[in-house]
């Protein structure tokens, strides 16, 4: 694998559920060690194009490469790890401790009919330390505050020393505060651990001064550059009248069919 | 009792077999259970009555004298399943719509079995309810069989089984075979109930993989001390049921889901206890 390569590279990709297309021939290249950061309105389609780069729903038309690699051939997924949007609203009754639940990240790596080892065991607590929650570590997951289980799943994400993160809205339900020391450990496992992030945000204020990069999704990609040219734009301009959300258009079409 | 334990080979069957799945369906009943498939269960044991009324019809009708009705309830309760599986996936956002599907097929198949033979003359009421005299060896061996398959596929793949159930979507992102992996999960449900069936009944199986699963998530922390907890309080129910079944003569089946129910309320009020105690910060419920 070609380490020099882009770690995703993204080329007239194209999609859709049903008829209408999510996604329209986005071009998108992450350099390594890069912070990038997607932004765009509720169904704009960000956390399909992270479901497509993540091998959750197939492609229909355009490229992926990951680390250099088609994404039909690529094997290494441990090399990625992922905080979906979905991930604070698993079933809080669930019994499992933090740290049960920290070592599911380890699954893959380990590998099929294999067992963990003491060396894994010691990646787990360190991950668990690295989101501060050593003290949390044997109570179940449901005992947790919103803020504090993201922090689990972060921890899951990091346990296999992913080289790539990609978070999807990660800091929906965790207040301003926390937010804020949440972007301070990204920029942290970005700067001294080298990891490559690819975050979905709706807040992209609280986050500007931390990314490297900037991406505009809506439907279309209509803006790729790094923060500071980001920051030159308005952002009246981006999310202004010139910008159809897609989820309007289809409001818009329902009630004209129902009229 | 020990004294007749040794004595009659009926017993020995009854209890070995019992003690058998007593941790066997606990086991696999913690994996239903959290991810929500409990009615799977049921509506797989409704399946396995249709086949056990299938193999009595066959032996009464073309006297296949000797055929294990274990074997052609095993064959439907696999076959069940995978029909499940088809109809999830057909109805993928109804998919619980399966189950009463499945359960309404498998009752259906199984009284048109039962109104052909008209009547048996093998007690279909031991399969509904279960029953101590009716475990022979071949059932023993063949429930053996069974259960060291399951234990050592959840021993094995015991990292796997927990990551699809946590977190699905993870367990895919993270490129685990998660289709392979829950095909052979639902295989093992299948195995499991028409294993049970014999000693708890039909009508009384899936209770023995949920009611202990029931009372240890309210008292365990993590997952694998709720696993150790619920094959001991299984166990526990297996044993007072078979022991107080014989004593006093009840339909052991029934007398064992009663002892676990009775476990799960005590655990309820064992919970409420504890509640009474100051809890950490960020207790959410
Ligand atoms: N499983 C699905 N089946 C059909 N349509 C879908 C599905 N998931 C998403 N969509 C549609 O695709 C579009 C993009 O959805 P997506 O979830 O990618 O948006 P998003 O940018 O992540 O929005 P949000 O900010 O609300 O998370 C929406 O119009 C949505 O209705
Ligand atoms: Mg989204």
């Amino acid at each position: 694998m070609d380490d020099n390569r882009p770690v995703i590279e993204v080329t007239g990709l194209t999609y859709r559920y049903e008829k209408e297309n999510v996604l329209e021939d986005i071009h998108l290249t992450v350099p390594t060690g890069s912070f990038l950061a997607v932004v765009g309105p509720n169904g704009s389609g960000k956390s399909t194009l992270l479901k497509l780069i993540l091998g959750l729903l197939r492609v229909q038309e355009g490229k992926i490469r990951l680390f250099g690699e088609d994404i039909n051939r690529f094997k290494d997924w441990q090399r990625i790890g992922f905080v979906s949007q979905k991930a604070n609203s698993f079933n809080t009754g669930f019994p499992a401790t933090v740290y049960e639940v920290v070592a599911s990240g380890l699954t893959k790596k380990i590998g099929l009919f294999k067992f963990m080892k003491q060396e894994h065991q010691l990646k787990i607590k360190e991950a668990i330390r690295s989101v501060g929650l050593s003290n949390y570590m044997y109570q179940n997951i449901g005992e947790l505050s919103g803020g504090q289980q993201q922090r689990v799943f972060i921890a899951r994400a990091l346990v296999s020393d992913p080289n790539l993160l990609i978070l999807d809205e990660p800091t929906v339900g965790v207040d301003a505060e926390n937010v804020r020391s949440f972007y301070e450990m990204l920029e942290e496992l970005n700067k001294e651990r080298g990891i490559t992030l690819l975050l979905v945000t709706h807040d992209i204020g609280a986050v500007s001064d931390q990314v490297s990069h900037v991406v505009c999704l809506n439907k279309y990609l209509f803006f790729h550059g790094n923060s500071d040219e980001f920051k030159l734009h308005e952002m009246s301009h981006l999310f202004g009248h010139d910008v159809h959300p897609l989820s309007h258009e289809h409001l818009e079409k329902e009630f004209s069919h129902d009229s | 009792m020990i004294h007749d334990l040794f004595q009659y080979e009926f017993l020995q069957n009854a209890f070995i077999t019992g003690m058998i799945i007593g941790i066997i369906a606990p086991l696999l009943g913690v994996f239903i259970v959290v991810r929500r498939l409990s009615l799977i269960a049921d509506a797989l044991s409704h399946v396995t009555l249709a086949g056990i009324a299938a193999s009595l019809l066959l032996e009464k009708k073309l006297l296949l004298v000797g055929l294990n009705p274990l074997y052609l309830g095993m064959t439907f309760s696999v076959v069940g399943a995978l029909f499940i599986e088809k109809l999830r996936a057909v109805y993928k956002h109804f998919q619980e719509l399966a189950i009463p599907i499945i359960l309404s097929g498998g009752i259906g198949l199984a009284v048109i079995f039962i109104s052909l033979a008209d009547g048996f003359n093998t007690d279909l009421f031991s399969y509904l309810f279960g029953s101590v005299s009716a475990v022979s060896r071949a059932d023993l061996y063949t429930i053996l069989v069974i259960s060291l398959f399951v234990v050592g596929i959840i021993f094995l793949l015991y990292k796997e089984l927990f990551i699809l159930s946590f977190d699905e979507e993870h367990a895919k992102a993270s490129g685990i075979a998660v289709k392979r992996i829950h095909f052979i999960f639902i295989i093992m449900v299948a195995l499991v109930i028409a294993a049970s069936m014999r000693v708890v009944g039909i009508l009384l199986v899936s209770s023995l993989m949920t009611l202990p699963v029931a009372a240890s998530i309210r008292i365990a922390k993590g997952f694998k001390q709720t696993i150790l907890y619920s094959v001991l309080l299984g166990e526990a129910s297996v044993l007072g049921g078979l022991v107080l079944s014989y004593y006093i003569d009840l339909a052991p089946g029934g007398t064992i889901v009663m002892i676990a129910v009775l476990i799960l309320i005590v655990t309820m009020f064992l919970k409420k206890l504890s509640f009474n105690k100051p809890v950490k910060n960020g207790v959410k419920s």
